[in-house]
């Protein structure tokens, strides 16, 4: 388990060191670069920006700013915002909760609903539910997640008015049954994609699972066949999909960007595209890097969680 | 079927391709999915052919604006799909907007398709540290929500279909990597291969002739799954204002000011959406067909 | 004496999309209490096809279709509730499969997976279950039995994990065991050991063996009578000693020529033959005789009007073969 881990620990160790070369090339070579939001300002002589750049140090050679950017990250100085000056890693902190919120519950629902859809679906294989939950997935994929926003809003907010549009919770209220109201519409357009996901996924390693030796010396035993396909071939078949799971996150946080701009939801992708707006370069770079580091963190956690539960992985 | 199932794995096997209630309805399933890949494709057709001539069929201009006519409701005059707030016809619009977006769709998948072959290429083939180090690039970038990389790749440049369609390769060519570098891995070791090899051919030849054609299948699905994915990532961008720049039109960019309209003027939202999720069907279903027909398996089955 | 098990012409038909696949096309034959049975034959024969059929496991779905009848004490097996089928599936019937590493749970314990066997037929807590399982892997032969309990299959050998599985399917003592290829899959030293082991437990319970094997070499060892499949129908059944020194059908013939170690002395110098061709395609199984288009003796005619009869030759000797008094003598 240890020598698992650390190998584990070390390769994402590597990616993440990649990753930050990835966003901090990608931002500095863009046209403009951190200076972008400086040019921007009426007024400023061509003598003041070279001030400026002085100043934030964009005047030496990349590798060097590279570094002491990087020097900093690890130490946990992601600096601070151009807008309030608040520092970077305080205010993702802050929109943390509303996305973790939103990803949290779009997933209990994604699993649950894609669970069984896809059991289902692997159990009565080419049958009409099984065809229809095929299609539907395809088109549930080719939905644009912004879009399917509008609708939920345009049905249960404007016409039918069971939903709130948008927001964490109503000013003045915040009971617990208030944000739970203002979750339902926004978990279910994000899950929309995931439960798609999940639901192909978990069919087909529910089939290949039933097509297993061990499926026909449980059958063999005389088993109830509810207890063959739960005990046996569920529990094995939900082994993969705890790796599909970290697979997901990138999915999730991206669809949750698109699903907070539609219902004005105060979380990480929000904060992503004002900071964008707003030119300000520390957050951008400071969210970029986060999600990079969150996605790192889910697969690394799937894989432990994996190691953990399946009994052939050693642990040694 | 020359051996009968003796092995009960096998058994299972032929069974699974011969149930008889099942053997029907598996057989309708396929025709049906052949039908669903054949409709998508008249649907594409269909798509390209209205965006490429339609504009020219319709009494408006997409640009013309007509204040008096603001906020006119589908199907209930003039306008076919009614207008937006400056009186622009939703019709024009929307075809214009297609001819947009579907030309980012296929020129992002015909560039991502290289980007990804030749990347996928080269470090399957050579394998060891250039393989390694490439196929951990494509891992680092994968790290990143796609709409985050886009949106900040896309914040910094000026936005214009070129760009834009840059962009949404940029985004979209690391599966077609990780896809042909598995094939070509596999493929690379396979007889014909070293025979070309012992035969003194190039790397280049190699890679060009006989590794590449042999790894079409899975490329070719995967380019048809990447058209879907890049009108996709272009309505994304464009919803969220980053992508192509009214006045020019984009289905993405149609929605970006609808959500304000959905209580009085709810078919700006929809009709776009609408148009969005066709052409993206379409491609998922031509490019399912395809694996199918292909015999390739990759990602979900 | 009254059969435990009397098989009447049991058909099964695997519908596929390219037309009808026939397995087994009318087979017929019954076991006694406390006997073995070995059911020989090449892949494709219709011998597992037969013993799954028993345990009604055929594939589920419409596209296999189990004919006939199959009696088991007063019962029909084949025109059973299910319910009623699982209560007899691993209590009074049993099987064991070919492939050891593949038909272990690999996320259940050896223990778990023992108990569950015992539990489902047994009105038992976990406890005794487990004592009960931790005395069974004693029985077949696994060192340190209680501490064998918390394995996982991937902890063990192929030969450890088939000791397992008959250790499993011996849980609830059952009347029938049917075993399926058991040592196929195993090193040529386990093989004799799992033999070995499953004469001794047979000798011990009393219960039935159903052995299906291609390897007649085996069957010398352990069988009491033998059954030789080809091509879904039975072609030759005999006494194991009678069957293994005068075969009268070709294939037989054929088959112990093609087995590296040979019972009886008169063969001792021939050389290794295998039999020419392949099994046939069973949707296009050939006029007349199946075996005819392989068989060293067949005759334009003869052969390949219409199916032989299965003939009685001599008490409980049966045989396929038009020709079985002419070539008899030479054959053997």
């Amino acid at each position: 388990m240890t020598r698992y881990l650390v190998h584990r620990l070390g390769q994402n160790l590597i990616l993440l060191w990649l990753v930050s070369v990835i966003a901090f090339t990608v931002l500095h070579l863009a046209p403009g670069g951190p200076l972008a939001q400086f040019a921007l300002v009426p007024g400023l002589t061509q003598a003041d920006l070279a001030r400026i750049a002085h100043q934030m140090g964009l005047d030496r050679s990349l590798p060097v700013q590279y570094w002491e950017w990087f020097r900093r990250m690890l130490v946990g100085d992601w600096g601070r915002s151009y807008r309030d000056t608040q520092p970077v890693l305080l205010v993702i902190g802050s929109h943390l909760f509303a996305t973790l919120e939103l990803m949290v519950s779009s997933t209990i629902i994604a699993v649950l609903l894609g669970t069984w859809v896809g059991v289902l679906g692997a159990i009565r294989r080419y049958s009409l539910f099984d065809y229809l939950a095929t299609v539907g997935a395809m088109i549930a994929l080719s939905i644009p997640t912004f879009w399917f926003g509008l609708v939920v809003i345009y049905i249960f907010s404007v016409k039918l008015a069971w939903l709130p549009a948008g927001n964490l919770y109503t000013v003045g209220d915040g009971s617990f049954l208030d944000f739970a109201h203002h979750l339902i519409a926004p978990s279910l357009v994000l899950a929309l994609v995931t439960v798609a996901i999940w639901s192909r996924y978990m069919r087909s390693s529910m089939l290949e699972v039933i097509n297993q030796d061990y499926i026909r010396t449980a059958r063999a035993k005389g088993l109830r066949e509810r207890s063959v396909l739960i005990d046996h071939a569920f529990r094995n078949a939900l082994l993969p999909m705890i790796t599909i799971a970290g697979l997901q996150l990138p999915t999730l946080l991206s669809g949750a960007l698109v699903t907070e701009t539609v219902f004005t939801w105060p979380g990480m992708g929000r904060l992503f595209l004002d900071s964008i707006g707003y030119r300000d370069y520390p957050m951008v770079m400071g969210v970029l890097m986060f999600s990079a580091v969150l996605v790192l963190l889910g697969n690394l956690m799937a894989d432990l969680l994996y190691a953990a539960s399946d009994p052939r992985i050693r642990l040694d | 079927m020359s051996d009968v199932a003796d092995s009960p794995r096998e058994i299972a096997r032929a069974a699974d391709e011969a149930p008889s209630r099942r053997a029907r309805s598996r057989a309708l399933r396929r025709f049906m999915r052949h039908r669903l890949a054949i409709l998508g494709l008249v649907v594409i057709v269909l798509l390209v052919f209205f965006t490429a001539v339609g504009p020219h069929l319709i009494a408006f201009d997409d640009l013309h604006i007509d204040v008096r006519n603001r906020f006119q409701p589908p199907f209930a005059g003039p306008h076919i799909l009614g207008s937006d707030p400056l009186g622009r016809d939703q019709l024009a619009r929307l075809l214009m907007a297609g001819r947009v977006s579907l030309t980012v769709g296929f020129a992002a998948m015909a560039l991502s398709t290289l980007v990804g072959t030749l990347v996928g290429a080269v470090a399957g083939y050579y394998g060891g540290l250039v393989g390694v180090a490439l196929m951990r690039f494509v891992d680092a970038v994968l790290c990143f929500p796609t709409i985050f990389l886009l949106l900040a790749l896309a914040a910094f440049v000026t936005p214009s279909v070129v760009s834009i369609t840059l962009i949404v390769a940029a985004t979209a060519w690391m599966e077609v990597a990780r896809v042909v570098e598995g094939q070509i891995r596999a493929l690379r070791d396979r007889d014909f291969a070293i025979a070309a090899e012992v035969l003194g051919a190039s790397d280049l030849h190699i890679m060009l002739r006989e590794l590449i054609p042999n790894a079409m299948a899975p490329i070719v699905v995967a380019a048809t799954l990447n058209v879907a994915r890049a009108i996709l990532l272009e309505s994304y961008v464009s919803f969220l204002g980053y992508g192509i720049q009214p006045p020019t039109p984009s289905w993405g960019n149609m929605l970006e000011n609808a959500q304000e309209y959905l209580g009085t003027a709810p078919w700006l939202a929809i009709i776009p959406g609408i148009a969005i999720t066709l052409a993206v069907t379409s491609f998922n279903f031509v490019g399912d067909g395809l694996r199918d027909a292909l015999d390739t398996r990759l990602d979900i089955a | 004496m009254t059969p435990l098990l009397q098989v009447e012409d049991l058909r099964v038909r695997f519908r596929t999309d390219t037309g009808i696949i026939p397995a087994v096309n009318g087979v017929s034959f019954v076991v006694r209490p406390r006997e073995t049975l070995a059911l020989v034959g090449e892949s494709g024969s219709g011998k597992s096809v037969t013993g799954l059929s028993i345990m009604r496991l055929t594939p589920r779905g419409g596209g296999c279709r189990v004919e006939g009848r199959i009696r088991f004490g007063a019962a029909d097996l084949l025109a059973l509730p299910e319910e009623d089928m699982r209560a007899i599936r691993g209590n009074r019937i049993s099987m064991i499969f070919q492939e050891p590493m593949t038909s272990l749970n690999p996320v259940k314990t050896v223990g778990e997976q023992i108990a569950e066997a015992i539990r489902c037929h047994r009105q038992i807590g976990r406890q005794a279950a487990l004592d009960r399982a931790a005395e069974l892997l004693h029985t077949v032969g696994i060192p340190d039995a209680r501490q064998r309990l918390a394995s996982y299959p991937h902890h063990m050998s192929g030969g450890m994990r088939q000791r397992v599985m008959i250790a499993m399917a011996l849980s609830c003592e059952p009347d029938l065991l049917i075993a399926d290829e058991p040592t196929t899959a195993l090193d040529v030293t386990v093989q004799a050991q799992i033999v070995e082991l499953l004469k001794r437990l047979q000798q011990q319970t009393g219960m039935s063996v159903i052995f299906i094997t291609h390897n007649l070499g085996v069957v010398a060892d352990i069988a009491d009578r033998v059954m030789v499949m080809y091509a879904g129908r039975i072609v030759e059944q005999a006494g194991t000693v009678p069957l293994l020194t005068s075969p009268l059908m070709p294939y037989t013939q054929g088959l112990l020529r093609s087995v590296p170690r040979l019972p009886a002395g008169q063969h001792q110098r021939r050389r290794l033959d295998a039999i020419p061709g392949n099994v046939p395609d069973p949707a296009e199984l050939p006029a007349g005789c199946s075996f005819r288009p392989r068989c060293p003796h067949a005759v334009a005619g003869v052969c390949d009007t219409t199916l032989p009869e299965l003939e009685d030759t001599a008490p409980g000797h049966l045989v396929r073969c038009r020709r079985w008094r002419d070539i008899a003598p030479a054959g053997a």
